[in-house]
């Protein structure tokens, strides 16, 4: 096993990918001479040459739907956007096309394409670049939502998602990109739609994806004092929902809490705490609890954008609670 | 120089050019006009549903332009499109099938008037958002360059999706990286009910085209003649590698925006739409085919009982033809799953 970053994973499966399938090619802002605004794509330009590392103008609409295009006709484009937030320039030909060209087809036309780069937010970048989007791709039929954690699933994910017949979104962590850890050495894929244990226990299970799995497994590891043994299931893939995952863990400890850094309403905590509800509803000892983004835009302040914030403290709260032990 | 009667048997010839493709051209424009105001009556009485926006009084520019193409060229559209699916060589039973929603349409049902594909002929759809299927056409003539072929792609959009943000998007990435690509205005003078020139600051659109170094062409639509021309000119381009051309072809429809409205009385007035009728694309092309002593009365009737019989079946065909299994809502919404997954 090697040691890498995030950001170095997502690089070697580009690489790994575009060595291994021609019709593969990578186009955004940036990407190219300037080797990726978040340096994800650093070295391909000199490796594959600007017909396959394409720099764009900043029109995320037009690059979006020249993708989709390309996609239509074969080709398997990844998308760069610099991040999601810009990426809601680009929401008509994401929703409008790709998720729907197959269906509308009558299965005629497939659309694999990915759309990738950093979601969520970072510190201190104020309201318009601080917003988590998983929910509201997740919402729609015809797309995919991927969001690694680690370094390992970052480049599994990375490669099937490029593999995949149907458009993916691929939704990074930007202050991920500097998290090192093991990668295997060898070559493999990490399934869309799987979830995993990050860490096996019995009384509580928090459920998190993306940013949120490094506190979870904090917040796991401060409430061993209480002796409180947390499992903690990282979704891994938002849509489709590892389902069976889930309701395993919950039939396991009985109580679940779910964080995402994303607001509350309508957000991916409300979809696991439906399925919870549904179908496991005689297994739960407590109500399903959320922690998630304050109700607000983010705020520049770094103490009220520390308030904001799903964090270590606020998930350990949630599952005293859950275990009754408040 | 020549002398005058030179000059005049040559210009004769300047205008006959294409003259062995006049007849089909005319079948097919008659056939869209006939199978438009056929669709139109199976909507007003509940056979079609949803929105419907027909060609009527366009047809000149989807016949002119789609006859220039090869059949490896890409075709896309917005959702006024019967016209261009039927020219592109899509059946006319698999396009009414569709507007009646029944399996055997050319999307299986699940598309609809605003979204027929067929990807035997390349057309590659219908889209239902303005000036959202214009990058898509940038997108085909991007892979054909990226796969290097010679292949260039088609987008068609009303003139009011020239206002909106896609266009000028797709546009400048296209002459950008010369992309092998025409970008087509069907200028029918309203988008819905909004005159040219009450929604755009410029109303001549060719010029646009210079925002963004690409020619820039104004084509008379009535004429399908000047169509293919200029297509032709555009194409030649494209195949050459000097990247895209600006087609802003003049024309107008004769009916409403879509089934919900009235040809005229609120935007537009009936003298107004009486004058423009008056210039019809297929009469003046039998009328400059019975010039060339192409075609007499029995002709145009034959050409006539023809196109009357192509559209009952499909008329028949649609009627007759299933609705989807009911397991089809499921269906395509992602790949079908390996069995060895």
């Amino acid at each position: 096993m090697a040691t890498l970053t995030y950001r170095d994973a997502l690089n070697a499966a580009l690489r790994e990918e575009m060595e291994r399938d021609d019709t593969v090619f990578l186009m955004g802002e940036e990407v190219a001479e300037y080797n990726g605004a978040y340096k994800v794509s650093k070295g391909l330009l000199d490796e594959f040459g600007p017909m396959r590392v394409v720099d764009t103008p900043i029109a995320e609409l037009g690059f979006a739907g020249i993708g989709v295009g390309a996609a239509m006709t074969g080709l398997r484009p990844v998308i760069e956007m610099m991040t999601w937030n810009f990426a809601l320039l680009a929401i008509d030909q994401i929703v409008n096309a790709a998720a729907k060209i197959r269906y509308m087809s009558g299965g005629q036309i497939a659309c694999p394409i990915v759309f990738r780069g950093p979601g969520g937010a970072a510190l201190q970048l104020g309201a318009q670049h601080s917003q988590a989007f998983e929910s509201w791709y997740a919402h729609i039929p015809g797309l995919k939502v991927v969001m690694p954690a680690t370094p390992a699933d970052a480049k599994g994910l990375l490669k099937s998602a490029i593999r995949d017949e149907d458009p993916v979104i691929f939704i990074e962590g930007e202050m991920l990109y500097n998290l090192k850890g093991e990668v295997p050495d060898e070559e493999y894929v990490t399934p869309i739609g799987e979830a995993d244990v990050k860490r096996a226990g019995t009384d509580a299970t928090i459920i998190c994806h993306s940013k949120t799995v490094a506190p979870a497994l904090n917040a796991a590891k401060a409430l061993e004092d209480d002796g409180i043994d947390c499992e903690v299931i990282d979704l891994r893939t938002i849509r489709p929902l590892d389902t069976a995952a889930i309701l395993a863990s919950v039939a396991k400890t009985n109580r679940i809490v779910v964080a995402e850094e994303g607001w509350e309403f309508a957000g991916v905590g409300a979809q696991v705490a439906d399925l919870v509800q549904r179908e496991a509803f005689d297994d739960l000892d407590h109500p399903v609890l959320r922690v998630h983004q304050a109700d607000v835009p983010m705020p520049y302040n770094k103490h009220l954008e520390k308030a904001a914030k799903a964090d270590a403290n606020k998930i350990a709260a949630a599952v005293r609670t859950v275990c009754y032990r408040d | 120089m020549g002398t005058s009667t030179e000059r005049g048997s040559r210009s004769r010839q300047r205008e006959a050019p294409y003259s062995d493709e006049y007849r089909d051209w005319l079948r097919m424009m008659l056939l869209i006009r006939r199978f438009e105001e056929r669709a139109g009556e199976a909507y007003a009485v509940g056979q079609i549903g949803g929105f419907c926006h027909l060609y009527i009084g366009q047809e000149a520019v989807a016949v002119g332009t789609l006859s220039a193409l090869r059949e490896d060229d890409w075709v896309v559209s917005a959702y006024r499109e019967h016209g261009q699916a039927l020219a592109r060589g899509m059946s006319s039973r698999s396009v009414m099938a569709e507007l009646y929603g029944k399996a055997t349409g050319c999307s299986g049902g699940k598309g609809g008037s605003m979204h027929l594909f067929d990807t035997s002929v390349r057309f590659m759809g219908g889209h239902g958002i303005v000036g959202g299927q214009i990058p898509l056409g940038a997108g085909f003539a991007f892979s054909a360059r990226y796969r290097k072929t010679d292949e260039v792609s088609i987008s068609y959009f009303g003139e009011a999706a020239a206002n909106i943000g896609s266009f000028h998007e797709a546009l400048n990435m296209a002459a950008l990286w010369k992309l092998p690509a025409l970008f087509v205005i069907e200028n029918n003078g309203y988008g819905m009910g909004t005159a040219v020139g009450r929604a755009s600051a410029i109303t001549d659109l060719a010029e646009r085209a210079a925002s963004y170094g690409m020619p820039g062409v104004t084509v008379d639509g009535q004429d399908v003649v000047a169509v293919r021309e200029a297509t032709d000119e555009a194409v030649a381009r494209a195949r050459a590698g000097e990247g895209p051309t600006l087609m802003d072809i003049i024309t107008y429809r004769y009916v409403g925006h879509s089934m919900s409205d009235a040809p005229h009385g609120t935007y537009r007035s009936k003298e107004e739409v009486d004058e423009r009728r008056g210039r019809d694309p297929i009469t003046v092309l039998a009328d400059r085919m019975r010039e060339l002593g192409l075609l007499d009365d029995d002709g145009m009737a034959e050409l006539e009982a023809d196109v009357a019989a192509e559209v009952a079946d499909a008329v028949q065909f649609a009627e007759d033809s299933p609705e989807p299994d009911a397991e089809q809502l499921w269906t395509d919404v992602y790949a079908p799953v390996k069995e060895n997954d």
